[in-house]
C-alpha cells in the first residue's frame, strides 16, 4: 500500500526494500525461473495469435459491458441467482454486508479475489462484526499479518518460511517447525475447521459468462471449491470487466492465464458454477447465490479511448514477474493494491492520484511488461500517459518544464550542449574502458549519481563532422546512381556525446551505393520528455523531426540508438494522432524507421570480414529486443565483424539506464547496473557491445567505477566502422 | 491427432503434475485398484493429513471425527455396482460411503469417481460435480481415484465446448476441470501438495 507523502519518502521506502536480502534473493530466483517455465508452457502454441485473439475478444466485450451485464443478469435471475451492480467499492462492501445480515451469517470463508482487495472488503465486514477467514494459503498468511498482497498471484512471496512459522505458532499457540510441507499441512487443518463453521463463502471470479450466467474460477489449491460448496450462502464478487459473452471466450483466456502466470499448462482446478447448486447446509438443499459486479470506474474506463485496453487485463500478474524494478523492490513498493505495471495504472483509476503519483514515475520503460502481457496491453505507454495526466492535474515540476522548453528550441538546446563542452574542459579525463568522462565535478550532480562515471560532451558534435567531410566521404561519387536513399537520425547522445560511434555507424554504410543524408534540422527524438510526462513538448519535437525529414523522400530512416528507433516507430503515430493532417506522414515516417543492426545486416547485408577474433558479448537494449523485436541481427554482426560472440546471462534484462529514470531512482538504476556488470564480466568476454548509446553510457560509466575486472564497452557500430 | 497420440499426450501432461495414470481393462479392475489403493495407503499413513502436526485445539477437534479406520467415498455408484464394490471393500475392512460427506470433513481416505471427459493437452479430467457429495468427496479425500474412458478423451478444451455449454445451460451445474492434486507454492515458491484437497490423483484409463 502507498502511504508516502513525498517522492523522497517513497524513495526511502524503496531503499528499505533494496536492503531486504531475502526479498531480493527470492525475487531474483523467481524472475529467472519464471522465464523458463513460461517458455516451456507455451511450447507448441502460436502465442502472438493467441494474444491478438484475446485482445480482440476483450475489446469487443469491453465495448458492450452494459449489454453483457444485462444479458448475464437476465440469465442469472432466470435460474435463481441474485445479481447486484455496485457503483463504488463502498457500495459493493455494503451489498455484501447486507446479504450477510439478511441471511443471518456470522462467519465467512473467502477464496482469493483481487476485487475484494480493491474494495478492502474484509475490513468492512470485520467492522460489521463478521468473522472473515481467507482460505487461499498466501491470502490467509497476509490476512493474519494485516498486510496487503505483494503479488497478484503469489500474495505472500515477500515472506520467508521462518516468518510463516512464527505466525502459525501464534495462531495455533503451538511451536511450529519451519518445514514448508509441515506448515502447509497446519494450514490445511486450521482452515478445514473454518470451512466447516462458515455460514457464507465469498469468492472472486475469473469469468462471468453472459450467455449461461456461469462463473469461472481458476485456482490451484481448490479452496474455492470448498468455499463455494460448504457454506449456505455463496457471494461472488467480480469486476464488470470479467464479463465475457461465451464459454469459448473463457476457454481462450484459460489457455493463456495459467501459462503466463506461473508457467503451468492449467491450474489444478478450473471450476464452472452455474446457478444455485445442491447444498446440504440449506433447508431446501439449494444454495443461496449472489453475484456482485463492481463498477468502481470500469464503465467510465471502457469509454476512454486511450485507457479502455486496461480492462483487457486477465490478472495473471506476469507484468510484475518480468519487471526489473518489481524484482528489486517487491510488490508492496510497486503498487497500492494491484501490483506491477497494470497495478501502477489501476491504482490511478481505482485508488486515486495520491496513491499513484510516485508509483507511475518508477517505470524504467524497458517494455518487458508489454512483451509478456497475454492481452497485448501497451502498459509502459499508458504508465507514461498517467504520469502526464497527473502532471496536467497537479502542475508540472520545474525540471520537466525547463527541459521541455529547452528541447523544443533546438538552437537553444544544441547551443547549451556546445557550451557544456567548453564549461567541462577542466574536468575531462580519459576512461579505462573507453570514452571520456567528467571527473571531479563536485556538487553539480547529485551525490547519488556517483555509481557511474558521467561522459564528457564531445568536442565536435556529429553534425559538424558530417558537414566537415564525412558526408562526402561516405556518399556515392557524383554521377553514380544510388540504389537507395537513407536519412540518418543520430539522437542527442550520438550527436553530442559519442559522435565517434555514429561516425562508425555511418562509415559502415559506405560503399553500398546508398545515398546518405543527415538532415540538419533534426532534434531530440522526445523520449526523455515523454518519460518525464511532458507530452506537449514530446509532441512538439516529434513534429519538428517529422518536418526535418520528409519520409516520402527516403527509403529508410536509420538510427543507431535503440530507444530513439523504438520511440520514432511506435510512439510518433500515437503522439501525432490528434493531428489528422499529419497522420499519414507520421505513419509513413514510422514505417521507414529501422535500427542500425537490422539495416546493416538485413538490408545492406555487409560481408563478413576477418577481424581480431576477440570474445565479444552483447547487451540487448530493451527498446531493440522488445521494442523492435530485433534479436538476431546484432549477434550475427558480431560474428561478421571478425569476432566471436559469447553469450551473457540475462542479456535481455535492462541495464538500469532508462534515460532520466537513472537520475530520479539512482539506487534502483545502480542495482540493475551492478547485476548487469557482474553478468558481463562472468561471460568471459573482453568486449561488450550494445545497440544503444544510452546503454553504452550506463554500462561504460558503471564499468569505469567498478572495482575488479573490467570489460571494454562499445557501441556495436564501432566493431564495424 | 490419433487416439494413441492423445493418450500419450494425456499421460505425459498428467504425469507432469504428479498424477498417476494407470491403464485398466474393466470397471472391475477399477474397483480392485481403488480398494488396494486404500489398503496400501493406510499401511504407510496412519493419521489424516495435518492431524499429526502441531495444530490448534479447535482444528484438532475435527480430527476426532473420523470413525472407521478406512473409508472410501463412491458417491456416483448405484445399485448392483455399489453392492459389488461394497462387498469387496468390506471384506478388506473398508467402509464405503455414498453420501453424508459433510459428516467427514476431517478427511476420508479415498474418493472413487468416474470422469465425464479428459483433456489431453493439459492432462485434465472433467467431472460433473453438480452433486454436492461428488464435490466434497473429491476435496476431502486424501487420494482421488478417477476412471476416465479413453473414448471420452479429447485433445483440447475447445473440443468439448458444446457439451460443456449444454450442461451449463441446464442449471444448476457445477463442472470441474481437475489437473493433478491440490497444490500451492505460496510459501517461498516451494511446491507443496495437498493444501486443501487430495494429496494424490490416480487416473485409471479404461480402454474402449
Amino acid at each position: 500500500m502507498q502511504t508516502a507523502q513525498t517522492l523522497e519518502q517513497y524513495k526511502a521506502e524503496l531503499r528499505d526494500s533494496l536492503d531486504n536480502e531475502f526479498l531480493r534473493k527470492t525475487l531474483d530466483t523467481f524472475a529467472v525461473a519464471y522465464r523458463t517455465g513460461r517458455e516451456n508452457a507455451f511450447k507448441g502454441i502460436d502465442l502472438p495469435a493467441l494474444i491478438a485473439e484475446i485482445a480482440a475478444a476483450k475489446d469487443d466485450s469491453v465495448a458492450r459491458l452494459d449489454e453483457l451485464y444485462a444479458e448475464f443478469k437476465k440469465n442469472a435471475e432466470a435460474i435463481g441467482i441474485h445479481v447486484h451492480l455496485a457503483k463504488t467499492a463502498l457500495e459493493a462492501n455494503e451489498i455484501i454486508a447486507r446479504i450477510a445480515e439478511e441471511n443471518h451469517c456470522k462467519t465467512i470463508v473467502k477464496s482469493k479475489s483481487m476485487t475484494a482487495e480493491e474494495t478492502l472488503l474484509n475490513h468492512h465486514l470485520e467492522d460489521k462484526g463478521l468473522h472473515v477467514t481467507e482460505t487461499d494459503l498466501g491470502e490467509w498468511i497476509i490476512q493474519l499479518r494485516h498486510e496487503g498482497p505483494s503479488h497478484m498471484v503469489m500474495p505472500a512471496i515477500h515472506l520467508s518460511r521462518y516468518q510463516v512459522a512464527d505466525l502459525f505458532s501464534q495462531v495455533t499457540k503451538k511451536e511450529q517447525d519451519s518445514d514448508i510441507q509441515k506448515l502447509v499441512k497446519v494450514a490445511r487443518r486450521e482452515l478445514r475447521v473454518k470451512y466447516a463453521e462458515a455460514d457464507m463463502g465469498i469468492s472472486g471470479g475469473n469469468f462471468a459468462i453472459a450467455d449461461s450466467a456461469t462463473i469461472g474460477l481458476v485456482t490451484n489449491e481448490g479452496n474455492a471449491r470448498l468455499v463455494t460448496t460448504l457454506p449456505r450462502v455463496h457471494v461472488a464478487l467480480m469486476g464488470l470487466d470479467k464479463l465475457t459473452p461465451t464459454l469459448h471466450d473463457a476457454l481462450r483466456v484459460l489457455r493463456a492465464l495459467p501459462r503466463n502466470a506461473t508457467g503451468q499448462q492449467i491450474t489444478s482446478y478450473a471450476t464452472w458454477i452455474t446457478g444455485p447448486n445442491e447444498c446440504g447446509a440449506c433447508e431446501d438443499n439449494k444454495k443461496v447465490m449472489h453475484v456482485v459486479f463492481l463498477d468502481n470506474g470500469r464503465r467510465a474506463l471502457a469509454r476512454d479511448p486511450e485507457f479502455k485496453q486496461v480492462l483487457r487485463c486477465v490478472r495473471c500478474g506476469a507484468c510484475a514477474n518480468v519487471c526489473p524494478v518489481y524484482r528489486m523492490v517487491g510488490g508492496h513498493k510497486y503498487g497500492h493494491i494491484y501490483i506491477g505495471a497494470i497495478g501502477l495504472i489501476l491504482t490511478y483509476f481505482f485508488h486515486g492520484r495520491e496513491k499513484a503519483k510516485y508509483l507511475v514515475q518508477n517505470c524504467i520503460n524497458c517494455q518487458s511488461c508489454k512483451a509478456i502481457c497475454p492481452a497485448g496491453i501497451d502498459l509502459p505507454r499508458l504508465i507514461k500517459e498517467i504520469h502526464a495526466r497527473i502532471q496536467n492535474e497537479e502542475g508540472h515540476p520545474m525540471q520537466g518544464q525547463l527541459l521541455g522548453m529547452m528541447m523544443k528550441n533546438r538552437k537553444l538546446f544544441h547551443g547549451l550542449l556546445r557550451a557544456a563542452n567548453w564549461a567541462q574542459r577542466p574536468f575531462v579525463g580519459k576512461g579505462e574502458t573507453g570514452g571520456r568522462f567528467i571527473r571531479h565535478l563536485p556538487m553539480v550532480f547529485a551525490k547519488d549519481q556517483d555509481f557511474r562515471a558521467l561522459p564528457a560532451v564531445a568536442e565536435t558534435p556529429f553534425r559538424d563532422l558530417w558537414e566537415k567531410g564525412l558526408k562526402q566521404e561516405i556518399n556515392p561519387k557524383p554521377g553514380q546512381h544510388p540504389s537507395m536513399k537513407v536519412a540518418l537520425f543520430s539522437g542527442c547522445v550520438h550527436d553530442f556525446v559519442y559522435p565517434e560511434q555514429f561516425v562508425a555507424a555511418a562509415k559502415s554504410m559506405a560503399g553500398k551505393n546508398a545515398q546518405i543524408d543527415y538532415p540538419m534540422q533534426q532534434n531530440c527524438c522526445g523520449l526523455p520528455l515523454q518519460m518525464m510526462g511532458e507530452m506537449g513538448a514530446a509532441r512538439d519535437v516529434a513534429l519538428q523531426n517529422l518536418l526535418a525529414m520528409d519520409p516520402a523522400e527516403y527509403d529508410y530512416i536509420v538510427t543507431s540508438c535503440a530507444s530513439c528507433a523504438s520511440h520514432l516507430k511506435h510512439n510518433y503515430p500515437k503522439l501525432l494522432e490528434e493531428r489528422p493532417d499529419l497522420a499519414f506522414k507520421a505513419t509513413q515516417f514510422a514505417e521507414k524507421v529501422i535500427d542500425f543492426s537490422s539495416f546493416v545486416h538485413d538490408v545492406l547485408k555487409v560481408a563478413p570480414k576477418a577481424g581480431p577474433g576477440k570474445k565479444v558479448t552483447y547487451h540487448a537494449p530493451c527498446h531493440l529486443c522488445r521494442g523492435l523485436d530485433v534479436r538476431e541481427a546484432p549477434r550475427a554482426l558480431i560474428g561478421a565483424s571478425g569476432n566471436e560472440y559469447v553469450p551473457c546471462a540475462e542479456e535481455e534484462v535492462c541495464c538500469g539506464f532508462g534515460g532520466t529514470y537513472g537520475m530520479k531512482f539512482a539506487e534502483i538504476s545502480n542495482t540493475l547496473l551492478q547485476k548487469k556488470l557482474d553478468n558481463i564480466v562472468a561471460s568471459g568476454a573482453s568486449v561488450i557491445v550494445t545497440d544503444c548509446p544510452g546503454c553504452v553510457m550506463q554500462i561504460r560509466g558503471g564499468m569505469e567505477k567498478r572495482q575488479g575486472p573490467k570489460v571494454e564497452v562499445k557501441h556495436i557500430a564501432e566493431l564495424l566502422g | 491427432m490419433t487416439k494413441q497420440e492423445m493418450v500419450d499426450l494425456f499421460r505425459q501432461k498428467a504425469e507432469l503434475v504428479s498424477a498417476k495414470v494407470i491403464p485398466i481393462a474393466s470397471m472391475k479392475d477399477a474397483y480392485a485398484y481403488t480398494i488396494d489403493a486404500c489398503v496400501n495407503k493406510e499401511a504407510c499413513q496412519l493419521l489424516i493429513s495435518g492431524c499429526g502436526e502441531a495444530i490448534s485445539d479447535t482444528a484438532g477437534a475435527l480430527c476426532e471425527q473420523k470413525p472407521a479406520p478406512r473409508i472410501v467415498a463412491a458417491p456416483q455408484l448405484k445399485d448392483k455396482e455399489l453392492k459389488a464394490f461394497t462387498k469387496e471393500a468390506e471384506e478388506r475392512g473398508i467402509q464405503v460411503l455414498t453420501k453424508g460427506m459433510r459428516q467427514h470433513l476431517a478427511g476420508i481416505d479415498v474418493a472413487f469417481t468416474t470422469c465425464d471427459f479428459g483433456i489431453a493437452e493439459t492432462g485434465s479430467i472433467v467431472i460433473d460435480s453438480a452433486s454436492e457429495e461428488v464435490r466434497l468427496a473429491t476435496m476431502i479425500a486424501e487420494v482421488h481415484v478417477a476412471v476416465l474412458r479413453v473414448k471420452d478423451l479429447v485433445h483440447m478444451a475447445y473440443d468439448i465446448e458444446q457439451q460443456l455449454d449444454a450442461r451449463m445451460k441446464k442449471a444448476p451445474s457445477y463442472m470441474a476441470f481437475i489437473t493433478g492434486a491440490s497444490r500451492t507454492a505460496d510459501i517461498e515458491r516451494v511446491l507443496a501438495i495437498g493444501v486443501h484437497g487430495p494429496l494424490e490423483l490416480h487416473i485409471l484409463l479404461l480402454e474402449d
